[in-house]
């Protein structure tokens, strides 16, 4: 198998996945465990992944559940050594038996740490992973609307108390599900287009997804009808994008985006606490173009870029980060405490 | 931010011993510096003079003094620091910083702790604190119950049912702790442990649970990051520091790791720790529970090797935090961009694996546990776990070439079962047997609890062994091969090629392997570091090769006769070399060294120290000369192999290091010199053996060139037990003959240690042994300047040495041993690179011995007058010991060397400088109960003088049987002790376990042979010595030794002894 990028660079790697060719935009993740999460996290849907961990598959793939969605979202996967043999008590099948289900194309033998390099000086790029002899012409999937190929379909209930949250779901990931799902608390899963506004509600949720934030149109026009109440608002990752956008700020797409369990954010309405944080975005607020009501709330202690912003007067925030972690660090996990006890507060307001 | 101190007392950990090796020197190093880089004043209590932390330009002042509170409190009142730093030297220091502050000291003096407040370290140090301290977050720990005596601790121990596992608190390196299995042998081993610790836990024994290790970091304001995982390859009951452990961990998922993470930062903030700390758990492979075993509030071996294995600055930022600084405005020094408040991403992986020396000890055993008993370690950096194996085991230096394919009897492994079943220090080997044996992973696993993932890897480097017997080697087999760590010599091993040919081979196929930059964050970021490794795992480069540095060969592991004395020398030649304006290639492997921090050399590979993987690295990097003079054997061995491979090697030629190391054309070069040397022969039957011996004249040292068991060198006292040792021990034939010297019998010895340059002495130091020859020289009292050796034969040895010198054409460091009996001076051998004890010399003296030798390297001239003999204070240096950890082992004195460590201490006068010293190796000056027992005529009588200067200090006296006698005859008064055996009271074992004693002095009978110890019949003398050990009672077994510690115990008297810097005794000379 081979792989192939659009400055012509052409890899060449022994076949564990699928034998199908597939192309998409290749990026990079440092993080050390979590394929399984990565794997099935949307915000992937039509990339190329690369993992810089050089040993894959240690421990092999677990039942369903704890998978981030229903199945495998990237295109293709890149490692440096895939591990024939397997330990984990979770472990039901090998990584590459469930690529090659899934139909899903990896490679193996490649100098990861290269090719990271040159996509951190190049830029992401578009690429492919070609089964010998075939040829394939890289298509950019960023042309395509891809939370709409990752949203659900149709709308969907998850536990039964009296405090509604509508959750758009731009290619949401599982543990975010799970992470508001709690006593007391209804959580309607929505289309990323659909109009939520016609709904009663107490708290609003955005969640991540893949792509330019930029298309999904329908979606920042319903936050923006959502700003005339003062409904609290959480959004995480391209969530925190959509805010942005429907309040009037821009967006740009970052070099090689933020994919790892290790970026640093410090909370600067505080100055003195920074955290650990999973990241995974390929897209960024335009600092200088946010409105004066809102304010900066956590900042990306490496490159300075912004991951989160918060309201000056209304409940709404929103973190670029993933707080629901799977995979990564858990330590910013309080980000769903601190928007439930405002969807609660709303509520006791407004009984 | 708090207000800055003025001036920090920094705790040193002492010398080197199991359980505390050469990683402090790393941590206060980096402790000293991130102080000094604020302007802080930093004063530093360390008798470890071999270390690079005791430096002269590090601290602004040193004191060589024992680790007690006594001194410390001395040190505190001498120089009123505001502040103490105990996290940095290992348990020694922290359990003193646990007593100043405990008797007032502390307080008395407004001495701050920084860092993790003591009440913090009491919480992690008393067992039951911190059970109870956990429990309030519902941090899960093993069950466990604390006992004060043995009747409570049996009573827990039917409670939870055998096995349990017991430990004891304020101990270090599992000291004590074991796997019990019995009330009997529990009763056994709480006797022991109560004589060390008042605290003895009593705890559920974890079978087959992994375990894993977490290092985080916390500032003063509650930001935590977890900086390195770590796995290791054996399960729960296998000390960490006896396991081969990974890092990052391997076989956790997600959620594994990151909810023990999670719990670890919980469990962190909620103690209350700032600075770093590890934190230790048990992991249920099935159902996924966990327990914390332990949280170590200090720097620790781990973080040392967590610091190496992510290029993150652990000790130096924990420093900064016990300050006050916040992870926030400290920066990653790798980077230079992005901030210390990060969790490292590794893109490779590392392999640490411990070494042991076990097999110097004739009775040991070889089976490891809960207790550490290796010496030292090395780290391995790969991109896959069969690259980092194989790396890793030839690093050991331990004769192998990699998982296998190792020649060797050593290697191949009888009872392979049952030592993967029961594990001993040849596990792993025993692991490749089996599986060359066909014997399948899923038995192994069940075994030995060993996570299949491991095992699986193995096996995927015996299934390739096979395959490179099978096949043609074809480009991409070699590649393949290379990738999973086998050595060109393996390769060449199974099919039947020379290395050289392998290389050629692999050359011309162009498989070759890359240089890759450990860089913290997997190549997210553009970073700067030289900090680098080598891999087949690669297609690229990281770096361009450099300007034709010069590269300095490190040390390899700490091994007993190869300590952290090398890891000074090989730091001293880089920064000479950077003076001069050179670059420096630093390369080295073990993760407990300064010298591969990066910020020492300008680049710095850790690698293999081998003919192939050095190869690599010059040919890359195009080096310009090789330093191989310091960094002991290991670096000393690659002189020729290099040198005939075109590399230019600095200093002394190889022909002539070669020609000293021969011990045919050394012993023609003496005779040809006149220079004099012990008679010798070298044999291939036992029968000529036993001639030559019988010509030469008994006792005669033995030197096998091949050993099979036990110890290497041996006295032999007659035919008898020639034979006996030659049919025990060796195999004697034309591939492994031996050699037979003459073994001088009361003869002192002497060494110089010197610097030459083309050929001509320019500096030397004369150092006296205070034990007779046949005490190995690493395991001697040294004394400079030399007390009783007479200007005569000092002015003698160094004529020898000036022709000597002249002969090889020395250029750099050497050193020789003399034998000095009657006026009579024998060379015993001439080592042509830096040895033991230049650091010892440099520092006494006050040259620094190896910037001269690395100038003369240069082709500087060195020339001076430098005055090494006539100094206004004495220094002694003595041997530490861990026979503590060496179960079964004799602690007495052989031409083996046993020692782990060293430590020095000055004084004003010899006495004072002894005793220090003495006491700087753990030894406690006697108030009260003295123990004599003296084997033989000869011993009785020549220290008969000593002992009366004992009594005259009003000491009691216990004696055995014919020692008493002896006493009697000659107007000393002493309580009769029984022979064990006799079963009267009061007997050898009685006394021994009553607590009285504080002194054991036990003279061997024939003080030359060690039979008849351990085994199924020992000797009351064997079973006083180790039982001194056991329970740490402090012993001596050396007569010279014993009269040099009465006359200094009478001499300094009610002087005392003081308390002066280093640089004090240099102010008043
Ligand atoms: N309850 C237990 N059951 C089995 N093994 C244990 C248990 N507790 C500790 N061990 C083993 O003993 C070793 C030493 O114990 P630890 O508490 O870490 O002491 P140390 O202070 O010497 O590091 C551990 O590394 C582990 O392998
Ligand atoms: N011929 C001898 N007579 C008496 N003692 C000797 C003799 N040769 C060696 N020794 C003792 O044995 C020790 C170790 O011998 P040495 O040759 O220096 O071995 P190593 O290479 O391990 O340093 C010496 O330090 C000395 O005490
Ligand atoms: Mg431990
Ligand atoms: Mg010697």
């Amino acid at each position: 198998m081979k792989l192939i990028l659009a400055d012509k660079t052409v890899i060449e790697g022994k076949s564990f996945g699928a034998d199908v060719s597939a192309t998409g935009e290749v990026v990079f993740n440092t993080g050390m465990v979590g394929y399984v999460e990565t794997l099935t996290d949307p915000s992937y849907q039509g990339q190329i992944l690369v993992l810089t961990y050089p040993l894959v598959g240690n421990y092999g793939v677990p039942d369903p559940e704890f998978f981030e969605s229903t199945g495998i979202h990237i295109s293709g996967l890149v490692v440096s050594e895939y591990s024939e043999t397997y330990s984990s008590a979770s472990a039901k099948q090998s990584l590459a038996s469930w690529l090659k289900k899934s139909g899903i194309p990896a490679i193996s033998g490649v100098d990861t740490r290269a090719l990271t390099k040159k996509l951190r000086e190049k830029g992401v790029m578009l690429g492919g992973l070609a089964v010998k002899g075939n040829t394939i012409a890289l298509e950019d999937p960023n042309k395509r609307n891809l939370v709409a190929e990752v949203s659900i379909k149709e709308k969907r209930v998850y536990g039964s108390g009296p405090t509604k949250i509508i959750a758009v779901d731009c290619g949401m990931k599982e543990n975010i599900v799970r992470s508001l799902t709690r006593p007391g608390i209804t959580v309607l899963r929505v289309p990323w287009d659909y109009d939520f506004t016609k709904e009663e509600y107490d708290g609003l949720f955005l969640s991540n997804g893949p792509g330019d934030p930029t298309m999904c149109g329908a979606t920042i026009q319903n936050i923006k009808n959502a700003f005339k109440k003062d409904i609290p608002i959480l959004g995480i990752c391209l969530g925190t994008q959509l805010l942005a956008l429907a309040a009037g700020a821009s967006t740009y797409k970052l070099k090689y985006g933020h994919r790892s369990q290790n970026q640093p954010c410090t909370d600067v309405t505080v100055g003195t606490r920074c955290y650990i944080t999973s990241q995974n975005h390929g897209f960024a607020i335009n600092r200088k173009t946010l409105p004066k009501e809102w304010k900066v709330w956590f900042e990306n202690a490496n490159d300075g870029s912004i991951e989160g912003i918060k309201h000056t007067s209304k409940p709404w925030s929103a973190v670029q980060f993933h707080p629901e972690a799977s995979p990564g660090p858990t330590d910013t996990a309080w980000v769903f405490d601190e928007f439930l006890a405002s969807v609660a507060l709303y509520k006791k307001n407004h009984a | 931010m708090p207000k800055k101190p003025k001036k920090v007392l920094i705790l040193g950990s002492g010398g080197l011993r199991i359980g505390q090796a050469g990683e402090f020197d790393y941590s206060g190093s980096q402790a000293i510096k991130a102080l000094k880089e604020e302007g802080i004043r930093t004063v530093l209590m360390n008798p470890n003079i071999a270390t690079v932390q005791t430096d002269k330009g590090l601290a602004d002042s040193v004191y060589f003094l024992p680790l007690t509170e006594y001194f410390a409190k001395e040190v505190i009142e001498k120089e009123r620091p505001d502040a103490i730093l105990l996290g940095f030297g290992g348990q020694t220091a922290l359990n003193l910083g646990l007593a100043l502050d405990a008797s007032g000291v502390l307080k008395k003096y407004d001495v701050e702790v920084l860092g993790t407040p003591v009440s913090v370290i009491r919480d992690t140090e008393d067992r039951e604190l911190f059970i109870k301290r956990l429990s309030e977050i519902g941090v899960v720990t093993a069950k466990s119950f604390a006992a004060e005596n043995i009747k409570d601790a049996v009573a827990s121990a039917s409670k939870l049912k055998y096995p349990v596992m017991i430990r004891m608190g304020f101990a270090l390196g599992g000291e004590g702790s074991g796997l019990v299995r019995s009330e009997s042998e529990l009763r056994t081993r709480l006797g022991e442990a109560f004589h060390r610790s008042p605290q003895v836990l009593i705890e559920e024994y974890l079978a087959g649970w992994k375990e894993v290790e977490y290092e985080v970091v916390r500032d003063a304001y509650d930001n935590c990051i977890v900086v390195c995982n770590m796995e290791n390859f054996d399960p729960m009951g296998v000390h960490t520091g006896e396991s081969m452990v990974v890092a990052p961990s391997q076989t956790l998922t997600n959620e594994e790791y990151h909810r023990l993470r999670e719990v670890a930062i919980k469990t962190i903030r909620h103690l209350g720790v700032v600075g770093e700390c590890n934190i230790q758990y048990a992991l249920h492979p099935v159902t996924g529970e966990y327990r914390v075993i332990e949280v170590n509030a200090r720097l620790s071996r781990s973080s040392a090797l967590a610091s190496k294995a992510t290029g993150y600055p652990l000790a130096f930022i924990a420093a900064k935090l016990a300050l006050g600084h916040s992870l926030l405005t400290l920066k990653n020094a790798v980077t230079q961009k992005t901030i210390a408040c990060f969790e490292p991403a590794l893109d490779y992986l590392v392999l640490k694996m411990p070494r042991w020396d076990l097999n110097k000890f004739d009775s040991a055993v070889t089976s490891i546990g809960t207790e550490m008993k290796s010496v030292g370690e090395v780290m391995a950096i790969g991109r896959s776990f069969e690259e980092v194996l194989q790396k890793a085991i030839r690093m050991l230096m331990i004769g192998a070439d990699g998982f296998t394919a190792n020649k060797g009897e050593a290697f191949h492994i009888e009872k392979y079962l049952a030592e993967i079943k029961d594990p001993t220090t040849r596990r792993v080997f025993a692991v490749a047997e089996a599986l060359h044996r066909g014997v399948s992973v899923e038995e192994i696993h069940k075994l030995s609890g060993i996570t299949t993932w491991f095992l699986d890897k193995m096996k995927n480097i015996i299934e390739l062994e096979k395959r490179l017997k099978k096949e043609t080697l074809t480009a991409e087999l070699l590649r393949q091969v290379k990738q999973a760590g086998f050595s060109d010599k393996q390769i060449g091993t199974i099919t039947d090629k020379t290395e050289v040919a392998v290389r050629a081979l692999r050359e011309k196929k162009n498989v070759t392997p890359a240089v890759k930059q450990i860089d913290t964050l997997a190549g997210e970021f553009p970073a700067k570091t030289n900090y680098l490794y080598v891999t087949y795992h690669g297609t690229e480069h990281d770096v361009i090769p450099g300007k034709k540095g010069i590269a300095v060969l490190g040390s390899g592991p700490y091994s007993i006769g190869s300590s952290v004395e090398f890891d000074w020398s090989s730091v001293q030649v880089l920064k000479t070399l950077q003076a001069e304006g050179r670059e420096t290639v630093m390369i080295n492997y073990n993760p407990e060294t300064v010298s591969t921090d990066y910020d020492m050399s300008d680049r710095l590979y850790f690698e293999e120290l081998s003919l192939e993987r050095v190869l690599d690295i010059v040919q890359f990097e195009k080096i310009k000369g090789v330093v191989i003079s310091t960094g002991g054997q290991v670096s000393n061995n690659l002189a020729l192999p290099l040198h005939k491979n075109g590399v230019k090697i600095l200093g002394t030629t190889p022909e002539n290091i070669d020609r000293a190391e021969d011990r045919h054309t050394f012993s023609k070069l003496l005779d040809k010199l006149n220079i004099d040397q012990p008679g010798w022969a070298e044999l291939t039957t036992r029968k000529a053996a036993g001639e030559a011996a019988m010509k030469l004249g008994y006792p005669v040292l033995v030197r096998p060139s091949y050993v099979l068991s036990g110890s290497a060198m041996a006295i032999a006292s007659d035919e008898k037990s020639l034979m006996r040792f030659l049919e025990r021990a060796v195999d004697v034939s034309s591939e492994h003959p031996i050699v037979i010297s003459k073994f001088i019998e009361n003869a002192r010895e002497i060494e110089i240690d010197g610097v030459a340059s083309k050929g001509k002495l320019e500096i030397y130091a004369i150092t006296e042994h205070v034990e007779n020859a046949g005490t190995h020289s690493g395991d001697a009292t040294v004394v400079l300047p030399p007390q009783r050796t007479y200007l005569e034969t000092i002015r003698r040895a160094k004529r020898i040495a000036k022709k000597v010198v002249k002969e090889l054409k020395i250029t750099g460091p050497f050193n020789i041993q003399f034998l000095a009996k009657e006026n009579k001076l024998q060379v015993i051998e001439t080592n042509v690179r830096a040895s033991r004890s230049f650091p010892f010399v440099s520092k006494v003296t006050g040259y620094n011995f190896i910037e001269l030798a690395t100038k003369a390297m240069l082709g500087k001239d060195i020339s001076g007058h430098y005055q090494t003999l006539e100094l206004d204070y004495v220094a002694v240096k003595s041997p530490q010991f861990s026979y503590s950890r060496i179960k079964g082992a004799d602690p007495l004195g052989y031409v083996e060397m046993a020692s782990t460590g060293e430590v020095a201490a000055f004084g004003s006068s010899y006495p004072e400088a002894l005793l220090k010293s003495m006491m700087s190796a753990g030894f406690r000056l006697p108030k009260k109960n003295i123990l004599i027992s003296l084997g033989g005529e000869e011993n009785k009588v020549k220290l008969l003088p000593a002992i009366e200067k004992l009594k005259v200090l009003g000491f009691n006296f216990f004696a055995t049987e014919h020692t008493a006698e002896f006493l009697k005859t000659h107007g000393i008064a002493s309580e009769l002790v029984h022979k064990i055996k006799s079963g009267k009271k009061e007997n050898v074992g009685t006394l021994l376990d009553s607590g009285k004693l504080e002194l054991i002095i036990n003279l061997a009978n024939r003080g030359l042979v060690r039979e008849g110890n351990g085994g199924n019949n020992p000797s009351d003398g064997f079973i006083i010595r180790r039982k001194a050990v056991d329970l740490n009672i402090p012993l001596i077994t050396n007569r010279q030794l014993a009269e040099a510690f009465a006359m200094a115990l009478s001499e300094v008297g009610k002087k005392g002894l003081e308390s002066k810097a280093w640089d004090a005794y240099k102010k008043d000379a």
